[in-house]
């Protein structure tokens, strides 16, 4: 598949080379102070990202999904956020979860398999993981339509107004979960943004073979408009999905975002990509890193210095330090927690469960 | 001093190969620096460090496999440190590292040999834990994960690397499949029998064979009061229906005109010895070679013999022109037992026939029967009829005239009975070859005194053939 051009069917507003560029459309408004916080993220979430591999590479994690390559994807889009939006991930949005304000220790916890989902989700609007492919975008058009109904959509105050926005890959396209979602979106115009990161790889199988058209275009066969962004531009990302956030907020609808992106890493830690990708083609991506091009705008311009950049490195490494001895102190459940989390009132029949579960566990002469 | 254990790099693997050390003996490593890389059956991966310090001992050398949770590496700045600075100390360090007792809880190593999800998640302790008041052998979990998931061939392999593809052999294997069409009930490999997943669950708890069903409900679906009911002893009786079509209707439509004949039945009592001596020494002629021989063929002939004498049997009524219509040539039937029902195809000309030649018309004509290729000619413009009810080991019977013909000749099963034989002083009791046959005959066209001359020829020729010489 030949990549997209920068146009008007490929949103762009900062080259790989660090250039800002106009688009007849869209357009950034904010400060280059505000660029600098959205560097300091995506040079934090890359970290995180990187911690969690390591971790998993030393065997105190089970598996990870890395995020590498897609931080402007997530911190641009997760930027264009405020409450009460829902955010619904799938399971690499760690990222989003950060600019949630997620703690990366909690991140860790299904990974680890001390826990499922431990963080707050409520107070930070911020969905569990969905694992399964593509589930997650069924829930998130429930939850727009939720909203519809709680009437946080389309009032005369914008602040008043929220909207969903759900994350999802290239592969998950291919699912019927998420047809059926874009229909369902459609059909009610419920508030949400679809967030497709457009990786270019399901696990191994090349976008190519996924779909005959570009993904954003299938949103038109809905009824609802579809974009294509620069996913590796995070000021793009961040324009779009601001575009697209306010457009669902004030009821018109949903919205498909196709990021163009690149999964620099593996699918997850237990893949292996040299099996299904020649390294020319990682190397011409890697030319277009989304950290790189903001940090060489963001020089070029004066806003950061070597000493900003020091400091956030040293504050990435005061993270990972903390997510290293988080993770190894992370408490491990006993199984029978986990029938207290699925329901806010525990049916009977869970109660019964559990309650074999522990005399199966006494059973054993020793504990775990 | 810490030791990085080989972890689990992947899910629920069980070893890795050491490809390369990155890092050296005296090398000062910082955390998540990378020390080696390693190859597993599903990725080549690089390990971090999770210690910073010097590097004191490497405790694996490159080439080697070895399990998760192996020590691979000492960093740490000790004592160890300076004793292996120099020198080729792979093989050296590598010997000796599994012995040595690990500065850690036992309580700790319980759940540190874990693999599956590394050695730092308690969760996942490989060894089974003994149960209260138990004494059952603890198997290793990793024993059997071992064997169900063997790793010994890798799962995948570099994009550059191209397998030739084997070339298959353009030839047929196995049998041929079977011909489209419904399986028989109960074929092995064939359908199976139309039930629902709840109903062949109650079947296999309770032991019953759903190829043995007749499913009552619709289509023939078995449903589980069949099954319930064929496990508490059988089914009760039940009526099967079947519309009447064909070759089946076509009996029935013949049978019932049947008998708007008057129409009585003769037997008589048959030593046939003679022609079954005869069949021997005809089996024995090349003419015969390949042809199969049997009593109806002696039988077919001799009834062609006596029709010459008696006509009349050979006869039919012209309805239309109030005629008795005494045929030149006898089409000669034989009732057959076909896959399609019963059928009653004709020799036509069989008066002609030596015996030969006859033999010959019979073989074709059951080997045409059996095969269901009776065509509407063979069955058209019969004159007599004769039906072989001894195959079925039946002494005889009563049969009932084909429409159209006048007599019908049944042939009972031929058994070895004392026969008294001689006169006279001669008198004697004989084990003989005995044959009931009967004619059934058109009362209106056969007198019983034709048919009685009939059967009498019939059985003379039967007892000694060498009288059809004088026919």
């Amino acid at each position: 598949m030949t990549e997209p051009l920068p146009g008007p069917d490929f949103v762009q507003l900062l080259d790989p080379a660090g250039n800002r560029v106009q688009h007849p459309d869209f357009s950034y408004s904010g400060t280059d102070a505000d660029l600098a916080a959205d560097l300091r993220d995506m040079i934090l979430a890359r970290r995180i990202d990187t911690e969690a591999t390591a971790l998993q590479r030393k065997g105190e994690l089970g598996l990870w999904a890395p995020l590498l390559g897609q931080e402007a994807s997530q911190i641009g889009s997760a930027r264009a956020l405020r409450d009460p939006d829902l955010i619904v991930p799938s399971y690499r949005e760690h990222g989003v979860a950060w600019c949630a304000g997620v703690d990366p220790v909690d991140l860790l916890t299904t990974f680890r398999g001390t826990g499922m989902t431990e963080w707050p989700s409520r107070p930070a609007n911020f969905h569990f993981y969905s694992f399964v492919i593509g589930a997650q975008t069924l829930h998130a058009v429930g939850m727009a339509m939720a909203q519809q109904r709680d009437g946080v959509v389309g009032n005369p105050e914008p602040a008043d107004n929220g909207a969903t926005i759900v994350y999802f890959g290239d592969g998950a396209t291919s699912q019927g979960d998420v047809n059926e979602a874009f229909i369902f979106a459609a059909s009610f115009a419920a508030p949400v943004v679809f967030f497709c990161q457009n990786n270019q790889y399901a696990i191994s199988e090349p976008m190519v073979l996924q779909s005959k058209i570009p993904l954003y275009r299938r949103a038109a066969g809905f009824g609802f408009p579809g974009i294509r962004v620069d996913g590796n531009d995070v000021i793009a990302v961040r324009a779009v999905t601001a575009w697209a956030m306010e457009r669902a907020r004030r009821g018109e609808g949903p919205v498909l975002i196709e990021a163009y992106t690149y999964r620099m890493g593996a699918h997850t830690t237990s893949d292996d990509p040299t099996k299904y990708r020649q390294s020319a083609e990682e190397d011409s991506w890697r030319a277009k890193d989304p950290i790189e091009r903001l940090k060489t705008y963001l020089t070029r311009v004066g806003a950061v210095d070597a000493a900003w950049l020091d400091a956030v490195a040293a504050e990435s490494d005061a993270l990972a330090e903390r997510m290293r001895t988080g993770c190894l102190a992370l408490p491990e459940r006993g199984l029978e927690t986990f029938f207290d989390q699925a329901y806010a009132d525990t049916p009977e029949l869970l109660l019964r469960q559990r309650d074999e579960h522990l005399a199966y566990e006494a059973s054993f002469e020793e504990s775990r | 001093m810490p030791e990085f254990k080989l972890p689990d790099p992947g899910e629920g693997l069980q070893e890795a190969e050491i490809v390369r050390w990155l890092v050296a003996v005296g090398d000062t490593v910082a955390v998540n620096d990378i020390l080696v890389e390693i190859e597993t059956a599903k990725s080549l991966v690089e390990l971090p460090s999770p210690y910073a310090g010097v590097v004191s001992a490497l405790l694996v050398a490159e080439g080697e496999d070895v399990a998760v949770g192996t020590p691979i590496i000492r960093i740490g700045e000790d004592d160890a440190a300076t004793e292996v600075t120099t020198g080729p100390v792979l093989t050296e360090a590598a010997a000796e590292p599994v012995a040595e007792p690990q500065p850690s809880t036992p309580a700790e190593d319980a759940g540190r040999t874990a693999m599956l999800v590394g050695y730092g998640a308690k969760g996942g302790a490989v060894a089974r834990r003994p149960r209260k008041g138990g004494g059952v052998v603890a198997v290793p979990e990793t024993d059997q994960v071992s064997e169900a998931y063997d790793t010994a061939n890798p799962v995948s392999r570099k994009i550059d690397e191209v397998t030739p593809s084997d070339r298959l052999d353009a030839t047929a294997s196995g049998d041929y499949l079977p011909p489209p069409g419904r399986p028989s009930a109960g074929a092995r490999g064939g359908r199976r029998p139309l039930s629902t997943p709840a109903v062949r669950r109650v079947a296999r708890d309770l032991g019953v064979d759903l190829n043995q069903l007749v499913g009552s409900g619709a289509n023939g679906l078995i449903t589980a009061e069949d099954v319930v009911a064929a496990a508490a002893g059988g089914l009760p009786g039940r009526d099967r229906r079947s519309p009447l079509r064909g070759v089946r209707r076509e009996m029935f439509k013949a049978m019932t005109a049947s008998l708007q004949v008057p129409q009585a039945t003769a037997m008589i009592e048959a030593d046939v010895t003679g022609s079954v001596e005869m069949l021997e020494l005809l089996k024995a002629r090349r003419e015969f070679t390949g042809l199969r021989v049997s009593p109806l063929l002696v039988f077919a002939k001799a009834a062609c013999l006596a029709i010459s004498k008696i006509p009349e049997i050979n006869s039919s009524y012209d309805a239309e022109r109030d005629e008795v219509v005494l045929h030149g040539a006898v089409n000669l039937g034989i009732a057959a037992a076909t896959p399609r029902g019963l059928l009653v195809p004709n020799i036509k000309n069989a008066e002609r026939m030596n015996l030969v030649e006859l033999t010959q018309a019979l073989n074709a004509m059951v080997a045409v029967a059996r095969e269901g290729r009776v065509q509407p000619y063979d069955l058209a413009n019969g004159t007599f009829t004769i039906t072989n009810i001894g195959v079925f080991g039946v002494d005889g019977g009563t049969p009932i005239l084909s429409p159209g013909e006048a007599a019908i000749m049944c042939l009972g099963t031929i058994r070895r009975k004392p026969w008294v034989v001689g006169t006279g002083e001669d008198e004697r009791i004989e084990p003989r070859s005995v044959c009931t046959v009967s004619l059934t005959f058109d009362h209106r066209l056969v007198d019983g005194e034709a048919a009685s001359k009939f059967l009498s020829e019939v059985a003379t020729i039967m007892s000694n053939p060498g009288l059809a010489l004088l026919f």
